[in-house]
């Protein structure tokens, strides 16, 4: 093992091995790092290499901490922190979906109104015209979603036209069949409860217990199983002091979600409890987290984003991978224009989906995800979404205007592109 | 395997791969006319030529890119094949390694390997049976630079990528792999280390065809040499019979009436048309 630190330093020295050192052959068992030590080491190389990950997303949250706290104590504070979660719940949702078509390398500007029309789709059937049920009406607003997906990828695929223009289309068309539906400066309110509580619900204080702590345990079940079986069947696996960390981590966040989530945070009558809303993007996260990392076709779709001649000569059907995604994306922003419904208790011509999806793939840059393609998971979405949601919160908390917002919130958008573009600079010029 | 060591050089008609007459137009422009060649189980065969005589297209029509014209035969392992697509070339195993090697960058060595044929375990991806078979290759093929299985193909050299496509085309029960220029853009100790790489293959038993410009490499590493000039072969045999500079005779002129030193052997005449 005393090779390894060498061998992080120096990718290019491998060829002293070739040459002739004869320990190469015993050592190279082909696992990255044995302590936690080196870990440390290779994730700084990783970095400077121009990998950074999650690493800035995280830094800058602190800042926003930092500097917000420090102008408002009410910033931190746990009634601010569980708004902060839930406004920032529609963007996290639609970003999501954004990081499918950025993944691919593509870009889906319409996901903004395909949200919309979700949304109305669902205020419509639950209406009392109709009076469906909620949960049936939820189920077809998703299918709607997902078909407009399927269609705007099958043109994009089978036509080949880019996605932009397809898209922008798309952002176009929704919109207009959204004030055709709604008419003139009109709004569908929501009357059913449940789906008012979907964004704006909570659960009583033992279920918010409850629940963390029964997610906790199964992160920290799946960490620990995989750690025992790769270290068992002598597979390559990360230090094991790192899974320990990541389940402390967990145990701390949870802790910390539980105390936030409990606190009274009503100002006439008492409100407690972990919002609904948190607990429905975690189940998002959780099953694009599976899908992307887990299956075939979530391989598909990074190896089509890194390099799609590669993927075609390994025998992926692209256009289906491609249009699988732009679907997944839709269902995606179909849930977000379901809780960004759910929160107004309404849908109506106000909805901005041409800005709604501009923040959908900031906050998924900003999280860490390449417009490159190729590089990027769900849980940017969520790191990203609450930036966003942070910088628009605090702000508005100062009593900063609007439009100052929009400035502070473009160059955070500069600053995240600025540093995958030069990440991905300095992993070329290698 | 089968193959009686030197002897099997020219013994073609229990060679791995069989051309006869194969030929190649697209359009008015003829590229492949009539061309014969073979490549042993065993051996390196190197296929060189000018650019535009055809080495491409002829790799292609092996590789089932390209159909070859009506007329022509290929023989693989004793029997006729058509090739209509890679699909069928590597299930007979053919496997092409070309020079921009189809890597990702953005996924590891481990699922670059097996990248359209990734192993299941019900409706999830098996990494474990997966990252077991590709450390098993890689070490099979003593590639022993590669510090994790795990990390992205982008932060490997040029030779390691080398390495990591070649055991991809492996790793499938290939018997014959072709490569196309794999030194290309490589210094002198990754060009070294691929040119072992290519002699192991050789010495595991497989066929193995190599594209090359470069004299040097093909000196080094090919049992025999085969050279195609304007879409003919004008002489393939083993590579004793050749030197440089008869080589380059023939890429250019074709016909090379040059006595290499030791022999006195006029290895092209026979070839030439």
């Amino acid at each position: 093992m005393a090779t390894n630190q060498e061998d992080i330093k120096a990718t290019a020295d491998v060829v002293a091995a070739v040459e002739g050192d004869p320990t190469a052959a015993n050592t190279a068992n082909y696992f990255e790092v044995a302590t936690f030590g080196e870990y440390v080491k290779a994730s700084i190389a990783k970095v400077k290499g121009g990998d950074s990950g999650i690493l800035p997303v995280i830094v800058g949250l602190v800042i926003i901490a930092v500097i917000f706290q420090s102008l408002n104590s009410n910033f931190l504070s746990a009634g601010n922190l569980i708004n902060l979660l839930s406004q920032g719940a529609a963007y996290i949702l639609l970003s999501l979906g954004e990081i499918y078509a950025l993944l691919l390398g593509e870009i889906d500007l319409s996901i903004g109104y395909v949200a919309g029309v979700a949304g109305i789709v669902m205020a419509q059937l639950a209406s009392a015209q109709h009076n469906w049920p909620w949960w049936a009406a939820i189920i077809v607003a998703l299918i709607v979603a997902t078909a407009i997906g399927a269609l705007q990828g099958t043109i994009i695929t089978r036509v080949g036209l880019p996605s932009f223009v397809v898209t922008l289309a798309g952002l176009l068309g929704w919109q207009g069949v959204m004030l055709i539906i709604l008419g003139n400066g009109g709004t569908l309110p929501i009357s059913s409860n449940v789906l008012n509580d979907l964004a704006n619900g909570s659960l009583n204080t033992v279920a918010t217990v409850i629940s963390i702590v029964a997610i906790v345990a199964i992160y920290a079940a799946v960490v620990m199983t995989r750690e025992i079986k790769r270290k068992r069947k002598a597979l390559h696996r990360s230090p094991a002091s790192l899974a320990y960390i990541k389940i402390g981590g967990a145990v701390i966040g949870g802790v910390a979600l539980i105390l936030i989530s409990n606190a009274n945070r009503g100002v006439l009558v008492p409100i407690r409890g972990l919002p609904w809303v948190v607990l429905i993007v975690v189940a998002f996260v959780v099953m694009w987290t599976i899908l992307l990392s887990k299956t075939r076709y979530g391989r598909y779709v990074y190896a089509v984003g890194g390099n799609a001649e590669a993927a075609r000569r390994g025998g992926v059907n692209l256009a289906r991978v491609r249009t699988g995604a732009f679907a997944l994306a839709s269902l995606t922003a179909g849930a977000a224009g379901i809780i960004y419904a759910s929160r107004l208790r309404s849908v109506s011509t106000s909805l901005d989906g041409g800005t709604l999806v501009l923040y959908a793939v900031a906050a998924a840059v900003i999280g860490g995800t390449s417009l490159f393609g190729g590089k990027g998971k769900p849980i940017h979405a969520i790191l990203g979404g609450i930036v966003i949601a942070g910088i628009d919160n605090g702000m508005g908390l100062l009593g900063i205007s609007a439009a100052a917002r929009l400035v502070v919130t473009g160059l955070v958008l500069l600053a995240a592109v600025l540093i995958d573009a030069l990440a991905r600079r300095s992993k070329t010029a290698r | 395997m089968d193959q009686g060591g030197q002897t099997a050089a020219n013994d073609s008609s229990r060679a791995l791969l069989e051309l006869r007459g194969v030929s190649k137009h697209f359009g008015p422009v003829q590229s492949l006319t009539d061309v014969n060649m073979s490549a042993p189980s065993g051996m390196v065969t190197a296929l060189v030529g000018d650019n535009g005589a055809g080495k491409s297209t002829l790799v292609k029509c092996i590789a089932g890119i390209h159909s070859p014209d009506d007329g022509g035969h290929i023989y693989f392992d004793g029997k006729e094949v058509t090739m209509k697509s890679p699909k069928d070339a590597a299930s007979h195993g053919i496997e092409t390694v070309y020079q921009d090697l189809a890597l990702c960058d953005n996924l590891d060595i481990v699922q670059n390997m097996f990248l359209g044929r990734e192993l299941r375990k019900g409706l999830f991806l098996d990494e474990d049976a997966m990252e077991n078979a590709a450390k098993e290759t890689l070490a099979s093929l003593s590639v022993t630079t590669i510090r994790s299985i795990r990390q992205p193909v982008a932060s490997l050299s040029g030779g390691q990528r080398q390495a990591v496509a070649v055991a991809k085309a492996v790793m499938w029960n290939a018997k014959l792999v072709i490569m196309d220029e794999p030194t290309a853009a490589l210094g002198v100790a990754q060009t070294k280390m691929v040119l072992e790489l290519v002699r192991t293959l050789a010495d595991r038993g497989l066929g193995v065809i190599i594209i090359s410009h470069n004299m040097n490499d093909v000196f080094k590493v090919a049992d025999r040499i085969a050279v195609l000039r304007l879409g003919r072969m004008v002489a393939e045999d083993r590579s004793d019979k050749f030197d440089r500079q008869i080589i380059v005779d023939l890429m250019t002129t074709g016909v090379s009436t040059r006595a290499r030193s030791e022999d006195a052997l006029s290895g092209a005449e026979g070839g030439a048309h």
